[in-house]
């Protein structure tokens, strides 16, 4: 079964996915897609994008071979796929950049956007200075007390922040309020949603814009060891990082794909991320898709050391992906990702967002159980400047 | 023939507007919407919306939003509420209408709910996160009881898209006044009454419009363009200020000859 002509038309991938959103998104919604799908096969649209991901950005990432990483862990070779080494410090501005083409492609001049651990809000704050585009972000009152540093980058990056203090005031609250926002300034205001979830064309938009990852990934890889890898391992919030990654891959059935969600305190407790693991389909955010709720409906938070993972559901190209068993899931806890955090830190001089370190984890522990002929890939999908308070917090520091 | 359909039919003959006010069930305690309902239906409502809370109600501003937070805080359930509906329904004989998310649906199970719903005396369903692109999840169920999908139309909608949704169903059509969620409104957009009458001129359906609707004035100038009006945030706001006297005044601006 061929698995990369999903969405369809109505942007369903089997049951999952879809669009529901009030009528007075509609309108844009399709105009979305119609000039999506145009700027696709545009090579005009697609040089432009292309040659800011080269220059602005600093694309092709490094594929690094993490050889100290995979003498600690004893086993498979390990790789890591370097988004942290791109401008804004994180995978989100591959999805960024592409929208904000397309706001001004659709002649709109005002963008809003949600953030969790504000590399979303930064990578589109910064494309938006870019492009000369008004950017509103909505973040959550948590995640704002969280992330202080990318809070204050958006700001003098020229976007004004909001605090969202409804609900559990995270992400999800953020989502809640940005569709508010664009409902009411539908007219000259494009949403860059931050991940691969949201009504359609959303998840499709984003996994395209994303899967750069992929397919550099594949190249480099192929070059390096004349082969493909035997595992990939990505973290999912909403998923964007990870179906980036996996979208290229997807065909090549040898190759084993392995997303990791937040287990947060653990899965046993009420405090955790882990949508496909706890969560059962519903409808949030315009769209189909596993989700962490109560018996009558209602959502319910997620927890998550990590900011951007923070979120009670997950793309629904990942819940089909998930149901098919394509790509098994698993989750990591806050405890296992800061260790990880510091292994990698100290193993090979680089720290990685704790988003990325549920995934350098998760890889450790598969890279035990094989042998050293064989390769996993990581994508590390930001790097973790912006956690350092959080983790000085759990962990403690010199101080003077 | 649905309880809607049929007043309407005799609002066109008698030549009245329609007023459907909008309360958050649980909202002050379950108890509390038969007293509501009742004093509504006496004020002179043509038929009522009730809410039916959600954790994240995007299509809803501040006032809905906080009526629901309140009613999840007394852990109301959906199937408390359609039970209560039972209880109340031999008293009201005006259209009672649901308006809820999808969510809670799908949770309670789609078929189940548009059963129980019709043995309540549930006339209608709105659900704002349901745009015809999607659904099919639920009409065959909800036909089967005859129970009416209101649909919504927006200021956003092109003409060939505001003929496709008004020519499904048989109850009404929610033409909904701002780009924006509900909530209180000082005023309206200037194209708000070509908007309407370009829908009014279009739709076989009645044409009620709704989001915003705050003061007498708003009813009587908006009942120009359209058939009914939809109030919901101000209505939530008096009721909890305890204004009845307010309420009734609303709902007689619709009486008022019409210039
Ligand atoms: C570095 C990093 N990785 C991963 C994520 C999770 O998002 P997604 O699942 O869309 O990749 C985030 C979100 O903020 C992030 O900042």
């Amino acid at each position: 079964m061929t698995t990369t002509i999903l969405p369809d038309e109505k942007g369903h991938f089997g049951t999952y996915g879809g669009r529901y959103v009030p009528e007075t998104l509609m309108q844009a919604i399709l105009e979305l897609e119609k000039e999506y799908e145009k700027a696709k096969v545009d090579p005009a649209f697609q040089n432009e994008l292309n040659d800011l991901l080269r220059d602005y950005v600093g694309r092709e990432t490094p594929l690094y071979y993490a050889k100290n990483l995979t003498k600690y862990a004893g086993g498979g070779k390990i790789y890591l796929k370097r988004e942290d080494l791109n401008h804004t410090g994180a995978h989100k501005i591959n999805n960024s950049l592409g929208q904000a083409l397309l706001t001004k492609r659709m002649g709109k001049s005002k963008v809003v956007a949600e953030t969790g651990a504000g590399q979303h809000g930064v990578a589109t704050a910064t494309a938006c200075a870019l492009l000369n585009l008004e950017c509103v972000i909505f973040m959550g009152e948590e995640d704002i007390l969280r992330q202080q540093l990318n809070v204050f980058r958006m700001e003098i990056l020229g976007a004004k922040v909001i605090s969202v203090k409804s609900g559990s005031a995270t992400l999800k609250d953020a989502v809640n309020e940005a569709l508010r926002y664009w409902v009411s300034n539908v007219e000259d205001t494009h949403y860059i949603l931050g991940s691969a979830m949201g009504p359609h064309p959303f998840p499709k938009i984003v996994r395209d814009f994303q899967s750069v990852i992929g397919q550099e990934t594949k190249k480099q890889f192929i070059k390096k060891e004349a082969k493909l890898p035997e595992a990939i391992v990505a973290c999912i919030g909403g998923g964007s990082n990870a179906i980036g990654m996996f979208y290229p891959f997807l065909e090549d059935r040898e190759v084993k794909l392995y997303g990791v969600e937040a287990a947060g305190l653990g899965l046993h407790s009420e405090k955790h991320a882990a949508s496909l693991a706890k969560g059962k389909p519903g409808i949030l955010h315009g769209a189909y898709m596993y989700l962490l709720q109560n018996e009558d409906g209602q959502i319910q938070e997620a927890h998550s050391i990590s900011a951007g993972l923070d979120y009670p559901g997950i793309g629904p190209e990942h819940c089909y992906l998930h149901d098919i068993e394509r790509v098994k899931y698993d989750a990591i806890t806050d405890d296992e990702a800061l260790e990880a955090l510091q292994v990698l830190s100290k193993t090979e001089g680089i720290i990685p967002a704790l988003e990325s370190a549920h995934a350098i984890s998760y890889a450790i522990k598969l890279a035990k159980e094989m042998e050293p002929t064989e390769h996993i890939v990581v994508c590390l999908s930001g790097r973790g400047d912006k956690d350092m308070e959080a983790v000085r917090s759990k962990i403690g520091g010199v101080k003077a | 023939m649905n309880r809607i359909e049929k007043v309407f039919q005799t609002m066109k003959k008698e030549g009245k507007k329609a007023f459907v006010p909008y309360v958050m069930a649980g909202d002050g305690g379950l108890t509390s919407l038969k007293e509501k309902l009742v004093f509504l239906q006496e004020a002179g409502a043509t038929a009522i919306e009730i809410g039916i809370p959600f954790s994240d109600p995007v299509a809803d501003g501040p006032v809905i939003q906080e009526a629901g937070i309140r009613a999840l805080n007394t852990d109301v359930t959906l199937k408390e509420i359609v039970e209560c509906m039972r209880e109340i329904r031999p008293i009201i004989h005006i259209p009672l209408i649901f308006m809820t998310y999808m969510n809670p649906l799908l949770a309670y199970g789609l078929e189940r709910f548009s059963r129980d719903i019709q043995t309540s005396g549930i006339d209608g369903l709105i659900i704002p996160d349901l745009p015809i692109e999607e659904e099919e999840i639920i009409t065959s169920y909800l036909d089967e009881v005859k129970i009416e999908l209101i649909r919504l139309v927006t200021l956003q909608s092109p003409i060939e898209r505001i003929a496709e949704i008004t020519k499904r169903g048989k109850g009404f059509v929610y033409a909904v006044t701002v780009n924006g969620i509900t909530g209180t409104r000082a005023q309206f957009a200037s194209q708000l009454s070509s908007h309407l009458e370009k829908i009014k001129s279009i739709s076989p359906l009645p044409v009620l419009a709704g989001f915003g609707i705050s003061t007498p004035e708003h009813v009587e100038e908006i009942l120009q363009y359209c058939d009914g009006v939809i109030v919901g945030s101000k209505i939530i706001e008096l009721m909890e200020a305890g204004n009845n006297e307010q309420i009734r005044t609303l709902i007689n601006a619709t009486k008022l000859p019409i210039a």
